[in-house]
């Protein structure tokens, strides 16, 4: 988590500066749902993002070097300066794609998992997505697929309670989580403080033996809140459409000052450890930024390769 | 008279149409938020309220059938995309059911309403946030299909479709977003169907769609310098389409340059191309020559996205290939988004 915030707020940084020229979603804040849930898949478990894709990205272990040369645009990113800070994919590692088209890859996940189910293939496919995507009717659509087909899909709802500007209590009934819906489908269903890493990871860990044993999907909602504006680097109190007071709670909520204070108090870091480690993690970024700047972007003429397999 | 930005042309338009019918309302997802949809809606927001100006869930379906059986049903419903691209998922039901619907019921009711959609440009919005659609949608009768490019029209247009019976999609470029020119503070509507002669010219003509009508005028200027006169022809509405306006210049010209936001294949300037093919081929003194995205998905980094667009001297340079042209095409040019940084 640590890594992927210092990598994060790096980014936002340097943001300004103008040279990563795409729309980009920072998930500070929300670290844990990523981090809890990949912690708990093997390399060959398959990963679908949304547009906020970064922790996504990393937390499965996707290459430090393609995100940074992505959002830099070159040809070296891990979609060569092609799909930009949405469209994050490392297959490699099982991270398979992100999309900036809310509730897309809700059913891609469902449609590998379709696959592994064919083939017998013991591994699952994990869908992310915000509560804003609950509202489509792509969400629904997969679900009853899954459940009717008995796929292996963890679907990861991370509830930050926005959609953009707009609070979940004016889009969807307040007194029905969104679990609760996902179980109205026949699909077992929990709900999780998604600031909570462990919790994210035991939750995880549940579901996916449950996805072994029972077979058929499992549904998490991990509760979780944005720091940063909806898409760009800064905070946006200003704005009037959340309050800071609301900011704050969530903020001493903070995922990574959760978990480091619970490994203090077990012993099993020291507080100069964790500095050693947000040390090792910036120098990292530093210099794959260092790095990637230095690379070239893509050749014009190459713009129409990769249309056509 | 006063000028306008084209933003502020389209919430002047909204804002004095509300204030005539009370059966309008503006829906979709952030038109009640603090940038109000780029500016657009925010002023129809203070005046008329949440009532008639209101968010909704992330719907784009279902919203486009909802719009519709509120319109059979008396009302003026306007639906915003702040992407066009969304409309996609909005698709089957405004191709499907309120394109056909006044068909497909024998004429009984009308489905009045207008539907947004915003073209995503610059700052690598990349594959699924910079498409323009006004070309797919116009294929398919029962919906007029709308993309002017300058903000009078914008704002004349809008009062037509908020009059009218007919289902109405317009497509609104980002990059025209800060065009300026003198608009009428009146209610006047412009007629679907007739194109705007945006500049006369007498040597070549250039029909540009939507951003690339604007392209198309920078273009003439530096035509200009080399002393060719070109006429520059925004059509305004795609669907229906002002196959005189552009007939009668080609006849005067004698050599056609169509530009478009879209893409090539089955899309405008092969409508454009095909209408001088069958009724303008004997004016034509040489072929006719189109432009559009290349033939690709729309890319991320910077170079790519630079040399994805069409822009003025790419204009220029078709025009240099039908005629004697001395013009040096490595002069610089600010690209019309240049400075843009969002909000996207
Ligand atoms: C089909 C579609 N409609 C609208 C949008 C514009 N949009 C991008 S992100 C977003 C909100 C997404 O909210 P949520 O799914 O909760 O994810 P979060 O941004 O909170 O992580 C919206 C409306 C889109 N990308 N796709």
């Amino acid at each position: 988590m640590m890594r992927i915030r210092t990598i994060e707020e790096t980014i936002a940084a340097r943001y300004p500066e103008g040279e990563m020229r795409t729309p980009t979603h920072f998930s500070i804040g929300q670290e844990a749902t990523a981090v809890g849930v990949c912690a708990a898949l093997k390399t060959e478990d398959a990963v679908y993002s949304g547009h906020r894709c970064h922790a996504h990205y990393l937390a499965k272990g996707g290459n430090l070097l393609g995100m940074v040369a992505e959002l830099f645009g070159r040809e070296a990113g891990c979609a060569r300066g092609r799909g930009g800070s949405v469209h994050l994919n490392d297959p490699g590692v099982g991270m398979i794609a992100s999309s900036a088209i809310m509730g897309e890859t809700i059913a891609t996940a469902v449609g590998t998992a379709f696959a592994f189910a064919m083939d017998n293939r013991p591994h699952v496919s994990v869908t992310f997505f915000g509560d804003g995507c609950v509202e489509e009717g792509i969400f629904h659509e997969s679900m009853n697929f899954a459940v009717m087909r008995k796929l292996p899909v963890l679907f990861v709802c991370e509830n930050n309670l926005f959609s953009v500007h707009s609070p979940l209590y004016l889009r969807q009934p307040r007194d029905i989580p969104i679990y609760a819906r996902a179980q109205s489908y026949g699909m077992l269903a929990q709900q999780v403080d998604g600031n909570n890493v462990e919790a994210v990871y035991e939750a995880a860990v549940k579901g996916i033996n449950d996805i072994r044993k029972k077979g058929g999907p499992f549904f998490l909602e991990c509760m979780t809140y944005r720091w940063r504006e909806h898409v760009g680097p800064l905070f946006d109190t200003g704005q009037g459409y959340r309050t800071q007071k609301e900011i704050d709670h969530w903020m001493a909520r903070c995922p990574i000052k959760q978990a480091s204070e619970t490994a203090l108090s077990r012993g099993a870091c020291t507080p100069d450890q964790i500095k050693l480690w947000k040390n090792e993690y910036q120098t990292e970024v530093e210099k794959t930024i260092q790095s990637v700047v230095g690379l070239p972007f893509p050749d014009t003429k190459g713009l129409l390769e990769g249309t056509y397999s | 008279m006063r000028k306008l930005k084209y933003w502020e042309a389209i919430s002047e338009a909204l804002v004095q149409c509300m204030a005539e019918d009370k059966n309008i309302f503006i829906a979709g997802a952030g038109v009640d938020d603090p940038r109000g949809i780029f500016g657009t809606t925010l002023e129809a927001y203070r005046r008329f309220g949440k009532d008639r100006v209101f968010d909704i869930p992330n719907c784009e379906n279902a919203f486009a059938g909802i719009a519709t059986g509120a319109a059979v049903a008396g009302k003026r419903p306007v639906v915003v995309h702040a992407r066009d691209d969304f409309m996609f998922l909005a698709s089957d039901q405004i191709i499907n059911l309120m394109a056909k619907w006044k068909y497909m019921f024998g004429g009984k009711n009308s489905v009045p309403m207008l539907v947004r959609g915003i073209t995503g440009r610059g700052w690598g919005q990349g594959a699924t946030h910079s498409q323009s659609l006004h070309t797919m949608f116009a294929h398919f009768p029962g919906l007029y299909v709308i993309a002017p490019a300058f903000p009078s029209d914008v704002k004349g247009l809008i009062i037509s479709a908020l009059h009218g019976n007919t289902p109405v999609l317009l497509f609104e470029n980002r990059a025209c977003y800060q065009i300026e020119e003198e608009v009428s503070e009146e209610l006047v509507p412009i007629p679907f169907g007739k194109a705007r002669v945006v500049r006369e010219g007498k040597d070549i003509t250039i029909v540009g769609a939507s951003l690339m009508a604007y392209e198309a005028l920078r273009a003439a200027d530096i035509l200009k310098e080399s002393g060719v006169s070109a006429e520059v022809i925004d059509p305004r509405s795609i669907r229906p389409l002002d196959r005189e306006t552009i007939l009668a210049s080609i006849a005067k010209t004698g050599r056609l340059v169509i530009a478009d936001t879209s893409w090539n294949l089955y899309g405008f300037t092969a409508e454009i191309a095909a209408l001088a093919a069958e009724e303008g081929w004997q004016y034509l003194k040489a072929p006719v020559r189109r432009l559009a995205q290349a033939d690709c998905p729309a890319p991320v980094s910077k170079p790519l996205e630079e040399a994805f667009h069409p822009t003025p001297l790419s204009i220029v340079k078709a025009c240099q290939s039908l005629m004697e042209l001395d013009v040096d095409l490595r002069k610089p040019l600010t690209d019309i988004q240049e400075h843009f940084q969002g909000p996207y």
